[in-house]
């Protein structure tokens, strides 16, 4: 129990997937200008990524291991996380059309974001077994969530600011960015 | 439909079956050149070809690979290969000198996953000035720690956790090495 | 279009990293040290050439519906090449940039490229495409390098210009990237700016 404690603390605060490891920047900068799409994209990624997470360990330890293809795993992860965003698509729409309309157009936006992948890639490197692997994706998607939600927090107040104008819109944000990594740096050494 | 990305993909693994297979040599080799580079780099004087005559020995939980130096027949020292899974992003793995006293000679960090820029320093770090260099100490006698757990050594600058990692694959690579040396003087 | 036009827009007006902000996550990730961030902008600047080729010239082949897919596989196909010839070659080089190399299939200036110009021009324009974006990457990459280098570790590609101790350590680690980023974007834009003023005038 106490491992996959340290595993959640470290991926969401010490290893923050966006300001510790630079994943996941696109969206981070593209969806957090409001605070509702924020919220939004954060859980249509956590659920891709543990999906996604569990179905590539799977495939890693079943298929790609015993076949001896371990080169094919970036073909076959990338593929298996456009497939899963598709299906999530097609299913969200039959079963919860309400859900479609809040998360549908953050869909397909999650397929380039290299956070789902990293991650991917990341557990079979780590080495980790199955649960921590899903753990960890869930933790870190989480941790992605907080940061996108923390920083479109801060960017509607921004929009109220008087900013020099070759700073205005990504300048101002980048730097803001840097700040709120310096204070994730204080929760270094935990875990 | 669905028959084009099949195909694409299937041309894609036949590409990159050929390509992994025929650069298999040259990966080898690389990963070889890397190994007899590093045993080179750490242990210095020998006559023997260390790869050809390495052994394991066990040190605490995990093996130690021990390649041996010897100069005419004597036994000069020994370089280990030990690892660590505590790394900031996984594994970290090393090679070691030592003099049969124990002593470290130098090191070599041949496979790591750190954050550039911060724990990838540590193939550089430990062989710097004062308290930060790991060369001359000797493990075997009290495990080495960094400055910040009450230890000697001056850990990597806001990455504690690789230097952690790096310290423990060091230890576990003196254990080895003091393992190696009493059973080669016993068996005299 | 011409060759070394085309060049030019992709490299200089349309700048991946500055204008079009794409690839943030190897931008920030890489950028450590000058050399770091040259070796991810010519990696990348490979794949983008082999990959723009290819697509163009499979994409009279391809479905309409399954284009991104193929293409994706394509791109990823390009990037194991890339990573097997660099663990066989240039293993340290591989080692310093990791995760990033497999990452270069979700580098959304790879399929940006892809669908925006490759899947409507001939193979030499998309070459040259490729040649121009990868080069504005690899610029802007290696100029956020050394800026942080310098000022982080006061060098410029392990060559040292100030003493290392009057470096604050702020500009290697991660804040530092966001932040120098900021500033350089900034830059851009202001020049941007200023130039197209005096062309208007």
């Amino acid at each position: 129990m106490l491992e996959y404690l340290a595993i959640i603390i470290t991926a969401i605060f010490v290893n923050n997937i966006v300001f510790a490891q630079f994943l996941g920047i696109c969206p981070f900068l593209g969806v957090s200008s409001r605070l509702t799409n924020a919220t939004g994209m954060g859980i249509a990624v956590t659920v891709v990524m543990v999906i996604s997470t569990l179905v590539t360990s799977l495939l890693q330890n079943y298929v790609l291991v015993p076949l001896q293809m371990e080169y094919m795993q970036t073909i076959l992860f990338i593929l298996v996380i456009a497939a899963l965003v598709q299906m999530l698509e097609i299913i969200m729409k039959k079963v919860s059309p309400a859900l479609y309309v809040a998360l549908g157009v953050f869909l397909p936006l999650i397929t380039t974001n290299c956070a789902v992948l990293g991650v991917a890639i990341m557990v079979t490197q780590k080495g980790m077994s199955l649960t921590q692997s899903v753990v960890y994706a869930f933790a870190t998607a989480i941790g992605f969530l907080m940061a996108l939600v923390i920083f479109a927090g801060i960017r509607e107040q921004l929009e109220l600011a008087d900013v020099p104008r070759p700073m205005r819109g990504v300048p101002i944000a980048l730097i803001t960015a840097g700040i709120l990594a310096m204070a994730f740096m204080g929760f270094a050494g935990i875990g | 439909m669905a028959g084009v990305l099949t195909i694409t993909t299937m041309i894609a693994g036949f590409l990159l079956g050929y390509v992994y297979r025929s650069t298999a040599e040259a990966r080898d080799k690389a990963s070889s050149d890397k190994l007899v580079g590093a045993i080179s780099q750490v242990v210095s004087g020998f006559d023997n070809d260390p790869v050809a005559s390495k052994t394991t020995v066990t040190a605490g939980s995990s093996q130690v690979t021990i390649y041996p130096a010897t100069h005419d027949g004597r036994l000069i020292g020994c370089a280990a290969e030990s690892s660590s899974d505590n790394g900031f992003s996984g594994k970290i793995t090393i090679v070691a000198g030592f003099d049969p006293d124990g002593n470290i000679l130098g090191y070599e960090v041949t496979s790591h996953a750190e954050t550039p820029g911060l724990g990838a320093k540590m193939n550089d770090w430990f062989r710097g000035s004062g308290s930060r260099s790991v060369i001359g100490r000797n493990p075997s006698s009290r495990p080495l720690k960094v400055s910040k757990d009450g230890g000697e050594v001056d850990g990597i600058t806001a990455a504690t956790i690789s230097s952690r990692a790096f310290l423990e694959a060091l230890n576990t690579a003196s254990e080895g090495a003091m393992t190696y040396f009493r059973q080669s003087t016993e068996n005299k | 279009m011409n060759f070394f036009k085309t060049i030019y827009h992709s490299a200089v007006l349309e700048n991946p990293t500055f204008v079009l902000l794409l690839g943030m996550c190897p931008t920030l990730g890489t950028t450590s040290s000058a050399i770091n961030g040259m070796s991810m902008g010519l990696a990348t600047t490979g794949v983008l050439i082999c990959s723009n080729a290819a697509i163009s010239g499979i994409k009279n082949l391809v479905p309409d519906k399954v284009r991104i897919p193929v293409y994706i596989v394509v791109i990823a196909t390009f990037v194991t090449l890339l990573q097997m010839l660099l663990q066989a070659y240039a293993p340290a080089l591989n080692d310093s940039l990791g995760i990033f190399i497999p990452l270069i299939v979700v580098n959304c200036i790879l399929l940006g490229r892809a669908e925006a110009f490759a899947s409507r021009h001939n193979v030499a324009s998309s070459v040259a495409d490729g040649i121009g974006s990868g080069l504005g990457f690899t610029v802007a990459l290696t100029l956020l390098g050394a800026c942080r280098e310098l000022l982080g570790s006061g060098s410029i590609a392990s060559l040292s210009i100030y003493p290392e101790s009057w470096g604050a350590l702020l500009f290697i680690l991660a804040p530092g990237a966001f932040i120098m980023l900021g500033f350089l974007i900034a830059i851009y834009r202001y020049l941007q700016a200023k130039s197209t003023k005096k062309r208007q005038a």
